[in-house]
């Protein structure tokens, strides 16, 4: 099953659709690459579930098409297209037991049973399953009921994997372990896995590339350091993590042009000492304190109306000292560097 | 749950309620042993068990038990068909009519058996069909296919939607979803559905008495002992006979009913 | 099998506009409003009367008797007698329709077990009392309306129960709480705040027992007097009398009443409880 490499793994060519009214994919440009790890995130109804539901097949666009390693699947019925998905509920069969549900794709394509069950124990052992196919799905956790559903859905060997909110239904600390867990398995299988979120954190942690949707459109595709460093739009730096924007007037004076840019909270510095040539420097005061433990935030008024988010590590200060800023005069400084201009 | 404790008066008329509903069958019980062939005297005079072998002689009942029992039969099965076909395609479409073809299905168990009845009767009439078997069948079947569809319907819309997804994913086809994932979900609904279907068929009579030719099928019988009474003690046999048939497959539908909503409610 | 039926209430819908030929007793196949003019016939008009009184006197008393049961299963049963309790109720509803009317031929039987057990209370008085009014009374109650009063609540009294139960049940305890400490006494409480809240499953329970009241002719043949019912009148119709035209015409207007009723029912919110 090998691709040359120039061809993606989906495409997308002005994929829009439409529920009536409501666009909810509009004209949507994407490619996604052999192998890769590729996150969509929004917020819900910015239509990254519908553009994972239309390459499984469960929806079709109403204009536009999918491409599929170059073949247009854009009407194929979701068992004539070589892509399967890991449902966000799981989607398990309650009246098979896992080995059930795991062979299941294999059961539909009529593979010899020893075959199967040879298959069904790689795939748990996989996911880390080994000795369950005998359970019913109402006996497991909530984490491992995602495993059989990833089992399930890897058995048949898809060219892409599809993820629906893969770790939505999980608690933190599953939900942290299964991130790294996800991506082991994703490096070991050599699968394209594409999946929706609406964490940030996860999207950040997990994928090579992502793509940022709002309202039918994506904002922006890049790898997440670029996303957040270089946020393209206002919606993208104010989505992913916490940002300040700052415009107008202000801008000007401090960059020289009335362009809306953004500055991170954690690259702005609190300083009492001059900065260097290449450092941007502000007047302001300190209007709120929040500790928190590890750092702090802290909100300074630049100008009448204009408030900027910082943050600190708390490396040297105790809660003391930082209550104690509330109100003083303070210098504020980062990098020219770390300004983004927002793309117009 | 709160299990706050009734007040001694609510519980008293709610039990008293449940005995209203049950105590006149066990009269029926009560009178087959008695030996007076003529009245419906209580205290019985006496005791007997004789009008059981009495009733196993009769050619007639014999004849129409076999009737009532293939007609249940063969209406029972039409309506699993039908009235999943019918849930099936009330469940998956979002077609404009699906609301009203919904309230169209209801509507023979909201209206009285009589209409279903005399509208049969009116179109049997108006084809100049011969009223048999098959009209009686035909009879039944509207309404047990309702009670199949309601009990399928009811199961389909508590079945996650993304299982068909799912198996449609791994690449089954309409007809092998149906096969592997959505017919053994309902398996139960229809198992119930179609105990019901059986008994509501097996004791029906208004229906029958419009569709039915010179065919007598057991209710018919009673129903003519109801105006006529010449076999009181055996009429009581046969009673008692049909309230056996009908509860145990009814008792079972309601039991796993109740049994797998309970299930579903401790996966959640 | 909904074409079958739907094509056979239109063929109801259609026969209900022909009319019979007096002389020859043949069905005649011309549109004509002259069966329904004969619906209007003092005697069908008293038909009517009479079997619409019934029905509603028979859906209010079965909507208070259902509401102690209903209220129990809903508020106070445990989880596993709950179930059994529904079971309890719904074995009625489904099985077993005439001989539960069969069961009190017996029961009511003049020389039967009410009987016995009114006399043994010395209340055979008050009953004679009672059978002398016009209009509920008769010979005794085997033959008199009130008799089948008692019938019909019996056999669709689980009709109610369920939908109710069901409404009662979608009272949210912290209502109730919420009422009671707000400083509504129990009876205040369940006219203020249950009573509303269980009206749609009322209603809903109420499509059945009217319904099911209307157009039965089961429970007036095997007892009450020889006055006629709807159900009875198009059954003779269309028996002995084989005027199916004027049998037609006069189910046409409870299904009309019905369908008007659901509609109505169904904008209430009477399905939910269902």
């Amino acid at each position: 099953m090998s691709n040359p490499p120039s061809t993606p793994a989906i495409k997308f060519e002005e994929v829009s659709r439409h529920f009536g009214e409501i666009k909810a994919v509009d004209q949507v440009n994407l490619e996604v690459n052999d192998g890769e790890f590729f996150a969509m995130l929004g917020p819900s109804g910015s239509g990254k579930t519908t553009c994972l539901r239309m390459i499984a097949g469960f929806d079709k666009p109403t204009s536009g098409s999918i491409y599929l390693y170059g073949q247009d699947v854009s009407n194929l019925p979701p068992y004539d297209r070589n892509v399967n998905t890991v449902f966000q509920d799981y989607a398990l069969f309650p009246h098979m037991t896992v080995g059930e549900n795991v062979a299941y794709g294999l059961m539909i394509k009529k593979v010899a049973k020893a075959e199967q069950t040879k298959r069904v124990d790689e795939m748990l052992e996989l996911v880390q399953l080994k000795g369950f196919a005998s359970r019913k799905p109402s006996q497991l956790s909530g984490g491992q009921r995602q495993r059989v559903a990833l089992a399930r859905a890897l058995i048949n060997h898809p060219k892409v994997l599809l993820l629906d909110e893969p770790l939505g239904a999980l608690d933190l600390k599953l939900r942290q372990q299964m991130q790294v867990e996800l991506k082991a398995i994703q490096k070991r299988v050599g699968i394209t896995f594409i999946f929706v979120t609406h964490d940030q954190e996860e999207a950040i942690t997990m994928s090579d590339r992502i793509a940022v949707f709002s309202q039918g459109k994506i904002e922006q595709v890049g790898s997440p350091a670029e996303i957040y460093e270089r946020p393209a739009s206002a919606f993208v730096a104010g989505f992913v993590g916490t940002s300040n924007l700052v415009s107008g007037e202000i801008a000007k004076r401090i960059t020289g042009s009335e362009k809306t840019f953004s500055i991170r909270p954690e690259k702005i510095h609190l300083t009492t000492t001059s900065p260097s040539a290449d450092m941007v420097s502000l007047d302001g005061v300190v209007r709120d304190v929040v500790y928190l433990g590890l750092y702090t935030r802290y909100l300074v008024e630049i100008e009448d109306g204009v408030d900027l988010v910082v943050i600190e590590q708390n490396l040297k200060t105790t809660s003391m000292d930082v209550l104690s800023a509330k109100g003083q005069k303070v210098k504020l400084s980062w990098h020219k560097d770390h300004i983004s201009y927002l793309e117009a | 749950m709160h299990s706050k404790k009734a007040p001694l008066g609510l519980t008293i008329a709610a039990f008293g309620t449940l005995l209203f509903l049950h105590v006149p069958m066990l009269i029926i019980f009560l009178y087959t042993l008695t030996p007076d062939e003529t009245t419906y005297t209580f205290p019985l005079p006496g005791f007997t068990t004789k009008w059981f072998g009495i009733a196993l002689q009769r050619a007639d009942l014999w004849r129409s038990l076999i009737l009532s029992l293939k007609v249940a039969t063969i209406a029972t099965i039409i309506a699993l068909i039908l009235g999943t076909l019918a849930a099936a395609a009330v469940y998956r479409s979002n077609f404009f009519g699906r609301e009203s073809i919904s309230f169209l299905l209801v509507l023979p168990i909201a209206l009285p058996g009589i209409v279903t009845g005399i509208a049969l009767r009116a179109a049997i009439g108006g084809f100049d069909i011969p009223f048999s078997f098959w009209t009686i069948v035909i009879g039944h079947a509207t309404f047990c296919i309702v009670v199949v569809y309601n009990n399928v319907l009811a199961r389909l819309r508590r079945t996650n939607p993304s299982m068909i997804e799912a198996s449609m994913d791994l690449g089954a086809n309409s007809f092998q979803t149906f096969r592997h994932v959505v017919l053994p979900n309902i398996a139960t609904a229809l198992l119930a559905g179609g105990m019901l279907a059986f008994a509501l068929s097996f004791d029906e009579v208004i229906v029958t008495t419009f569709t039915a030719g010179q065919q007598t099928t057991l209710p018919i019988w009673i129903f003519s002992q109801l105006n006529r009474p010449r076999d009181r003690p055996v009429t009581n046999v046969v009673a008692t006979f049909v309230i056996l048939i009908t509860f145990i497959p009814i008792f079972l539908a309601q039991k796993i009913s109740a049994e797998s909503s309970d299930t579903e409610g401790e996966n959640k | 099998m909904l074409v079958v039926y739907l094509g056979s209430l239109f063929s109801l819908l259609i026969n209900s506009f022909y009319y019979i030929d007096d002389f020859s007793g043949l069905i005649i196949r011309e549109f004509t409003l002259r069966t329904y003019a004969q619906i209007f016939t003092p005697a069908n008009r008293e038909i009517f009367t009479r079997t619409a009184t019934m029905a509603f006197f028979v859906t209010i008393a079965s909507a208070v008797i259902s509401f102690p049961l209903a209220y129990y299963i809903a508020k106070y049963a445990s989880r596993r007698l709950k179930t059994w309790l529904l079971i309890g109720v719904t074995i009625p509803l489904w099985s077993s329709y005439l001989v539960r009317v069969y069961s009190w031929k017996l029961i009511l039987a003049q020389e039967g077990i009410l009987s016995y057990f009114i006399n043994l209370f010395g209340l055979s008085g008050f009953l004679k009392w009672l059978l002398s009014f016009e209009g509920i009374g008769g010979s005794s109650l085997a033959l008199s309306p009130l008799g089948m009063f008692i019938v019909f609540v019996y056999i669709w009294l689980p009709y109610m129960i369920i939908p109710v139960q069901t409404a009662l049940e979608r009272v949210p305890n912290s209502l109730v709480e919420a009422s009671s400490d707000l400083g509504a006494k129990p009876l205040q409480t369940f006219r203020t705040v249950i009573l509303p809240m269980a009206f749609p499953g009322v209603i809903a329970g109420s499509i059945f027992t009217f319904s099911l009241t209307l157009g039965d002719f089961i429970i007036p043949l095997a007892i009450g007097n020889s006055k006629f019912f709807i159900g009875q009148a198009v059954y003779s119709y269309q028996g002995t009398a084989g005027n199916i035209p004027l049998a037609a015409a006069m189910t046409i207007g409870p299904v009309a009443i019905m369908i008007v009723y659901l509609l109505i029912a169904r904008k209430l919110g009477a399905f939910d409880a269902l």
